[in-house]
């Protein structure tokens, strides 16, 4: 077990050291950086745009070729500096730090109702196979997945939030002119989150709810389910207790996202509903090519994602008796 | 319902079928899920009191999307109290299904009892017909009245749950006043009881961890844990080696004995029939074609199908070429003809097995056979 851990946690700091290099060769590869668009700009207006700009890509370090940029980085992100925003100037950190919590409380609240509607959904179609319960839930879950999030965004605002009037059709995480605080900021905030969640949960349901449903299916025609049923056990205690847990040993494998899902907020939901998470952040990092910022958030995620995985593995070894770590 | 020539389902053949299978299961599916089912409807009457079990001209049919399977097409037998039935007939001649139906665990709702009976007499001397039980009632008997032994031992127990788990269940859903320690001292001493040695270290591991034969005979000590009226094995040695069987076998037979049951075993092999069955039933295509008890069986087999089983069988000191087999196939359950369906298989046809399904006819009290070969014989 602990010559396991011990191999995991070499091979993950190998992947985070991947993961990084190839982020931040992609963005050094673009065509243009940050720097270059912002002075070429004022290429009308200023005739010296391109000595300037040059000047100021060695001051973010955009002269470096890309390997040594890399190792630029990586010594100061080891020290703990991760820089600051080419966009704001306020520092990388911080600017996570101050983006995550709306960001996590969406996220954690979608997780919840994700897992809490798409089990019992699952396993109910899994039960009712051929039945309404199942094509209902198949139907609704399809849309769900087919649906493109800006698109079925754009369709609650306008019934919601535009045509009813629900919601605050201004968007962003508080009304504009909004003075209060404590539970009314509260209540404020909470109101201009619904819709996002909302939105976020009926799209990730249906992957999760096949999922289910799928692995249920299969483990409820097992030979040991009809033992079970042979034995005289109630059908409530074969499918949440003797299917239930077979169903849980590939689901485990699924919630290995989960952790870095839980923190990364959702960049386009976030973006069209105007909540300034960090999903929002990275999204307008992307597209401007905010080096720092971008790098940060990926190592970030990176590294959540490689605990994601060594917890579901451990998980994983609880769960499924047959599975030893380490052997 | 015809298929075509071809065996291909045209476009509205297929949707007929489809719409007739749904008709069909939301009726059977509505007659179990009613919330009270009268008593009176339940309660019957065994035609002879001596016996545990009794199959009444039952159908089990499989709707499927190539049309209708007649599993099991009007099986009659009875099971004594004390004593061993034996069915065999080929693979998909609806022996297994038979036994499922028993405990109702075809796979619903694709399978359904159709019609027929099941009457079975319980411990207080009640008799029900199984086939219209309500499912609280079923769960009651299943695991503690029959009992069940598959023929996978490899997949029958549940990977994620200890022996010990498995094993306590039964004792604490069917024994009045059982608590986890009378349930887990049973359970040992289950285990001590099939002859597993390291009772106590089999109790806390995992079905993963236990070879087939050791597997197959926990499933054996949950099967007889509540002293059950009937057990039935299906094919419980197929899947074992060969010196394991015998060990299995031996060992079923002794705790028959010992704990009074009735056991129905399901096998194709003629060897294990021979050595513990008492009765026999042979099965062709969902229906019985001869039954009589195991001497007349061997010595006088009557159906030209069962002579064929019996020539097919390897013997000791007997010199052959190659072994004999009975040529052809089981005709598919799903469109079955109206004449006798060995008829084509059948190397000892007579004019009188063009016409209709042979009926049955009675060699002696015990002994019966569904062929036309013996119709005139009796008349005589």
């Amino acid at each position: 077990m602990f010559k396991y851990i011990v191999k995991r946690i070499l091979i993950s700091i190998i992947i985070i050291f991947g993961v990084t290099f190839i982020t931040y060769s992609l963005f050094r590869l673009m065509p243009d950086n940050y720097v270059y668009n912002k002075f070429a700009a004022q290429s009308a207006t200023n005739p010296n745009w391109e000595e300037q700009a040059a000047r100021v890509e060695h001051l973010y370090g955009l002269d470096l070729n890309v390997v040594s940029g890399y190792f630029h980085w990586l010594g100061s992100a080891l020290k703990g500096d991760f820089g600051y925003s080419f966009i704001d100037g306020a520092a990388v950190t911080q600017k996570i730090k101050d983006s995550l919590p709306v960001s996590f409380i969406m996220s954690l609240i979608v997780t919840i109702l994700q897992i809490a509607i798409a089990l019992p959904l699952g396993i109910k179609a899994a039960v009712n196979q051929y039945g309404p319960t199942d094509y209902i839930t198949t139907v609704f879950t399809m849309l769900g997945i087919s649906l493109p999030s800006f698109f079925f965004s754009g369709i609650m605002i306008k019934v919601f939030a535009v045509d009813l009037g629900w919601f605050d059709p201004s968007l962003g995480l508080q009304s504009g002119n909004f003075t209060g605080n404590g539970w009314e900021l509260f209540w404020n905030q909470a109101w201009h989150l619904v819709l996002p969640i909302f939105v976020s949960t009926v799209l990730s349901l249906g992957g999760l709810m096949r999922y289910t449903r799928t692995n249920m299916l299969e483990v409820l025609s097992a030979d040991y389910i009809r033992t079970a049923r042979a034995k005289g056990v109630k059908k409530r205690n074969i499918i949440y207790k003797h299917a239930f847990k077979n169903t849980a040993i590939p689901l485990v494998t699924m919630f290995s996202g989960i952790l870095a899902s839980l923190f990364c907020g959702s960049m386009i939901i976030e973006q069209i509903f105007g909540i300034q998470g960090i999903g929002y952040q990275s999204y307008t990092a992307t597209t401007q090519g905010d080096i720092p910022f971008v790098m940060a958030y990926n190592t970030f995620i990176a590294l959540l994602t490689v605990i994601g995985i060594f917890i579901s593995d451990i998980l994983y070894a609880i769960v499924d008796p047959r599975v030893k770590l380490g052997n | 319902m015809k298929k075509s020539k071809s065996g291909y389902i045209g476009f509205k053949e297929s949707r007929k079928i489809v719409k007739y299978n749904k008709q069909q299961i939301r009726y059977y599916e509505r007659l179990k899920k009613r919330k009270h089912i009268p008593r009176e409807e339940y309660l019957a009457t065994m035609k002879n009191e001596d016996n545990v079990v009794e199959f009444d001209d039952l159908h089990t049919y499989f709707f499927t999307d190539t049309g209708t399977v007649k599993a099991v097409n009007g099986v009659s037998f009875d099971i004594p109290a004390h004593s061993t039935v034996g069915v065999v007939g080929e693979s998909g001649c609806g022996k297994s299904v038979t036994s499922l139906s028993l405990l109702r665990l075809v796979q619903a709702p694709q399978g359904q009892i159709v019609s027929g009976s099941i009457r079975y007499k319980t411990k207080d001397g009640d008799c029900y017909d199984i086939t219209k039980l309500p499912q609280d009632m079923m769960e009651k008997i299943s695991g503690k009245e029959i009992s069940m032994i598959f023929q996978e031992p490899m997949t029958s127990l549940n990977p994620v749950f200890t022996i010990g788990y498995q094993l306590d269940e039964v004792s604490l859903l069917h024994i009045e006043g059982a608590t986890k320690e009378s349930a887990r001292e049973k359970s040992i001493e289950m285990l001590k009881l099939v002859g597993i040695a390291n009772a106590e270290g089999v109790y806390k591991s995992y079905p993963h961890e236990l070879s087939g034969g050791m597997r197959q005979r926990v499933m054996i000590a949950m099967a007889l844990c509540c002293q059950p009226n009937l057990i039935i094995a299906d094919e419980p040695t197929t899947a074992l080696d060969v010196t394991i069987q015998a060990q299995i076998l031996d060992l079923l037979r002794e705790l028959k004995d010992k704990l009074d049951s009735s056991i129905m075993l399901i096998t194709h092999d003629l060897g294990v029939i021979a050595e513990m069955a008492d009765y026999v039933v042979v099965m062709y295509a969902g229906k019985v074609i001869e039954a009589g008890n195991v001497f007349e069986i061997f010595d006088n087999p009557s159906h030209p199908y069962t002579i064929g089983l019996l020539k097919s069988k390897p013997v000791i000191n007997k010199k052959v070429d190659e072994l004999y087999c009975i040529k052809g196939r089981v005709p598919s359950a799903v469109d079955l003809p109206d004449y006798c369906y060995f008829r084509d298989r059948c190397d000892m046809c007579t004019s009188a097995c063009a016409g209709s399904y042979p009926e049955f006819v009675q060699l002696s009290p015990t002994h019966k056979v569904a062929c036309h070969l013996y119709e005139s014989k009796v008349l005589k």
